[in-house]
């Protein structure tokens, strides 16, 4: 249903042509990295360390302290900005969507639960519970992505239970309960389809907030171990670095700073296009 | 009005309860601080151990400490610090000051950018500044809070020197943390008061308003602002928590004497006492400030109370 408000005119807009374009392009590129780059991250160049930006056709974004090419670790370290930012995406979609249909349409117990997690959640910032769970396991890939599932997982479960609520007491759900459907179908023919749309429109921002997150993370060192090429690492590098070679920081900041925006232009289009109100504000 | 305040604050206490028990039951996870303290200390032996374990109070069982460290929140004496020895209500007492400041000062700069952008956005909606308007609040939501924070220290501390690059000093010192976290969140706001106006600008009063013949400032700063207050308000409260959040992210970069820097020195020593504080003060402030709105809310607007 969500889907067929779609117009094919809606891909005419300059953000979803920008948005697609900034995703298309990063992904591409972070994915052929061993292609693009043979050699890799990691390849030490001892003649040419600190070399500057702009100057070389060897090293177009310059080097750092250890003679490594900034571009080459730039696009490397994509990898587990994107990997981070959709793997956790998916678990928590995957969790928080089975949560919030059980919570909205059976209520009761797993209603209470729902919602008293999204109460504690919305107590404790990302960041506190971060410093907490980190503390506790310590810092990695897994953990990181784990961490982001555990606080997001509320998020979707809130939104599914919302429309469940509302959706349950349409006739088209009655009519299918009284001709005798069985729960689960009415669950997952009926009413998942009914409410797809926020739910894209809410992956496709988190991915963006994510791949934010885990940056951060990573640059306090708590997150991704520090010795693998990532965005948020090598911006942990650089601020050291700063006063001598400014180029070592800005080019991982702007490498997320595309890739986010990117994303939030999709998923800005997204809700414009999956929802007809959204769309009349215009 | 008095059932919905029962219910609102049964639900704050719920979640003071279940957050100070998750953290306290957490931080108890990340090791035994008396291992801790001892590294590098050459041999110890078992009773070493426990005679430390005995003057921290970590060889009572989990509740009675737990019933100890509530008891500490209300009397304010929150146990030392494991390094140092400071009284850890001391080093409270010194941080959160520093990051409230900043908070409130963030907070200030937002409003004072976001509501004529916002304006301004709806009132020429669907034209060439909304459009403007939209794509910087998207890339002010895009940026990293840290990055932004170096990039105005590689401006304004390294190549211009205009600015200290760390440190809690001067009104100086103040301006490159608050604009970092007053940009970023100018650009949530903008999006809340450009929806909030176009809400209230439909209005009728506001037709009425504009038939009189009032000037168009008075028309939206008096009326139509004053209208949608509500709404804002209580967006601007529920933003609290995150806007906590992100100072203790740029804390580190500034050395801003904040909780965040407080936070990521007791991880480092597992100062637990001190962790503990940290996570419990600052999520007891959103509790308190979420609440406040919420029964804010209700006052001036009682259709929220039947939710």
């Amino acid at each position: 249903m969500a889907f067929r408000t779609f117009r094919l005119s809606r891909f005419n807009s300059l953000e979803f042509v920008l948005g697609a374009t900034l995703t298309i392009v990063i992904c591409v590129a972070v994915l052929l990295s061993d292609v693009l780059f043979p050699g890799g991250a990691e390849k030490i160049d001892l003649m040419a360390r600190l070399a500057r930006p702009f100057t070389t056709t060897a090293h177009p974004f310059g080097t750092d302290p250890l003679g490594r090419d900034v571009l080459a670790r730039v696009v490397a370290g994509g990898r587990i900005s994107l990997l981070v930012g959709f793997t956790s995406v998916i678990g928590a979609v995957v969790f928080g969507v089975l949560m919030g249909l059980v919570a909205g349409y059976y209520r009761g117990f797993w209603d209470m639960v729902v919602m008293r997690f999204a109460d504690i959640q919305l107590a404790m910032p990302f960041i506190l519970l971060a410093i907490t769970f980190i503390a506790i396991v310590g810092g990695s890939l897994t953990n990181t992505i784990l961490l982001l599932i555990v606080s997001q997982w509320v998020q979707y479960a809130r939104l599914v239970r919302g429309s469940v609520l509302t959706l349950r007491e349409r006739e088209f759900i009655l009519s299918a309960r009284a001709i005798g459907v069985k729960d689960w179908r009415i669950v997952f023919q009926h009413l998942l389809p009914n409410l797809i749309g926020p739910v894209i429109v809410l992956m496709t921002l988190n991915v963006a907030n994510n791949i934010l997150l885990e940056s951060s993370l990573t640059f306090l060192g708590m997150g991704v171990d520090p010795t693998i090429p990532s965005w948020g690492g090598m911006l942990a590098d650089g601020r050291t670095y700063l006063q001598i070679a400014w180029w070592v920081s800005v080019f991982p900041g702007l490498a997320i700073l595309l890739t986010v925006l990117g994303l939030n232009l999709l998923g800005d289009w997204l809700r414009d296009s999956l929802d007809p109100t959204g769309r009349t504000a215009r | 009005m008095v059932g919905f305040l029962i219910k609102r604050l049964l639900q704050a206490i719920f979640v003071v309860i279940a957050i100070t028990l998750l953290v306290s039951f957490a931080v108890r996870l990340t090791g035994d601080p008396a291992v801790t303290m001892f590294q590098g200390g050459g041999s110890m032996t078992e009773e070493d151990l426990m005679r430390i374990r005995v003057a921290l109070g970590t060889d009572q069982p989990f509740f009675v400490q737990y019933m100890n460290f509530l008891k500490g929140l209300v009397t304010l004496d929150l146990g030392k610090s494991f390094t140092g020895g400071t009284p850890v209500s001391r080093l409270i007492g010194d941080a959160l000051p520093a990051t409230l400041m900043l908070a409130f000062i963030s907070m200030a700069v937002s409003i004072v950018l976001s509501i004529p952008l916002g304006i301004k956005a709806a009132t020429s909606k669907g034209k060439g500044v909304d459009q403007a308007i939209r794509i910087f609040s998207l890339l002010g939501l895009s940026f990293p809070n840290f990055w932004l924070a170096l990039m105005l220290v590689l401006l304004f501390s390294i190549t211009l020197g205009w600015l200290p690059p760390s440190g809690m000093g001067g009104v100086e010192s103040y301006i490159m943390p608050a604009v970092t976290m007053g940009v970023i969140l100018t650009a949530t706001n903008v999006r809340l008061v450009r929806t909030a106006m176009l809400d209230t600008l439909n209005a009728q009063y506001i037709m009425v308003a504009r038939a009189k013949g009032l000037s168009e400032s008075k028309v939206l700063y008096k009326h139509a602002l004053r209208n949608c207050a509500i709404p804002l308000i209580t967006y601007f409260g529920l933003q609290f928590g995150g806007l906590l959040g992100g100072i203790v992210v740029i804390e580190r970069v500034f050395n801003w004497p904040g909780m965040g820097s407080l936070a990521f020195d007791a991880v480092g020593a597992r100062d637990y006492p001190v962790l503990q504080a940290v996570i419990t003060v600052l999520s007891l402030l959103i509790v308190g400030i979420n609440l406040l709105v919420d029964i804010a809310y209700g006052l001036v607007d009682p259709r929220i109370r039947t939710e």
